[in-house]
């Protein structure tokens, strides 16, 4: 039942396109550059506030130019992507318990939406205080 | 409702020289008849050299496996009217070599399976026990989602990165793997664990999610198989920086 006998047939390149889910999967993997954009993005500002005053307000011209905007914009709405399609994600990987009882899937996503709300808000308390 | 529908099914006859390609049957369009209904009539009344795989008829057995209009199903639980007015396009399961008309090869996965060691290993030397071993409905809930399995390959087809490496052991023969290490009677998680932790075991896997969604039997492949990489990647970390007797 192998070798000659049987036919292997190649995947298409485009094979991502083929399913609405397969391009959510993959639209969720490429959101990772953004990510990774983001964090160059913070570590470029953390560089340029150490650096002084002339350096920040360079930093902020270059941020506001269209073409790092409209790359921010985009970025954005994967950052929403990774984040929706992750936290969803979560209670299939987690077998989590308590007193011997499955916690509910959407319990750990409503945990991990309060727990991004907190960190979110202590951040905004720290830059605007 | 019209009282026929179309299958366009595809054909392959490994002794002839043609690339697989569809051919179209009409068959009664009835309400309690499903696709594997329709490839019987086929079958049995228009074309007898038509091959495909079927047996129980009633999402048991898992031999009927095919891709219904791109989709993974067991043809026996697809329904002809949810797929009215058609036409229906029929073709054997995605990613494995074809063997003839809707049958594939599965010998790939037969290989794979006894590589997680998908049986009860025990670290006694007890070859035969005195009564049975008991568990608590709590231990039998443990695994039980993972022991409804029935091999019928709907995951293999769904899994891109099975098609595209077909080197990865895949979601199948790692859920059953979970299935016996969540076995309070096993004390073979160890052995598994050197198996699955290779690149093409569970680090294969990019959570396409695409096999628990298909799984005609609710199984999780995919909630399996994060799990053993989080099993994995804790042994990682214990082994780093635990001493040997602690891990």
């Amino acid at each position: 039942m192998s070798g000659n006998l049987t036919l292997r047939q190649p995947m298409s390149t485009w094979w991502w396109l083929r399913k609405r889910t397969y391009f959510v999967f993959v639209m969720r993997e490429l959101s990772s550059l953004f990510v990774a954009w983001y964090v160059l993005f913070l570590l470029l500002l953390v560089r340029a506030v150490d650096r002084g005053d002339a350096a920040y307000a360079d930093f902020l011209d270059w941020a506001g130019s269209p073409v790092i905007v409209a790359i921010n914009v985009v970025a954005f709405a994967f950052i929403v992507l990774h984040t929706v399609t992750w936290f969803s994600l979560t209670p299939q990987a987690m077998d989590l318990r308590v007193g011997g009882r499955p916690v509910p899937g959407w319990q750990i996503i409503a945990g991990q939406y309060a727990g991004l709300a907190l960190v979110s808000g202590f951040v905004w308390w720290l830059v605007t205080r | 409702m019209a009282s026929t529908i179309t299958l366009s099914v595809t054909r392959w006859r490994p002794d002839r020289s043609m690339p697989p390609g569809p051919q179209e049957y009409e068959v009664p369009l009835r309400k309690e008849w499903t696709v594997l209904d329709g490839l019987n009539h086929i079958k049995n009344e228009i074309d007898q050299t038509l091959a495909f795989r079927w047996s129980c008829r009633m999402g048991i057995c898992g031999s009927c496996g095919m891709n219904v209009n791109g989709e993974p199903r067991l043809t026996c639980g697809a329904f002809l009217s949810d797929y009215a007015p058609g036409p229906i396009r029929v073709e054997p399961l995605a990613n494995f070599p074809i063997a003839r008309d809707l049958i594939v090869d599965m010998s790939d996965f037969m290989e794979k399976l006894p590589r997680v060691k998908p049986w009860v290993i025990r670290d006694d030397d007890v070859t035969e026990i005195d009564g049975e071993y008991l568990q608590t409905p709590e231990e039998l809930d443990a695994y039980k989602q993972f022991s409804m399995c029935i091999n019928c390959m709907l995951c293999y087809a769904a899994c891109p990165v099975y098609g595209l490496d077909p080197d990865f052991v895949g979601p199948a023969a790692i859920a059953l793997a979970e299935r016996y290490d969540l076995d309070s009677r096993d004390h073979g998680a160890r052995e598994r664990l050197d198996v699955l932790i290779e690149h093409e075991g569970v680090w294969g896997c990019t959570f396409v999610g695409e096999c628990t969604r298909v799984c005609p039997k609710h199984v999780d492949p995919a909630g399996a198989i994060q799990r053993y990489k989080l099993k994995a990647a804790q042994q990682t970390v214990k082994a780093f920086l635990l001493p040997r007797a602690m891990r």
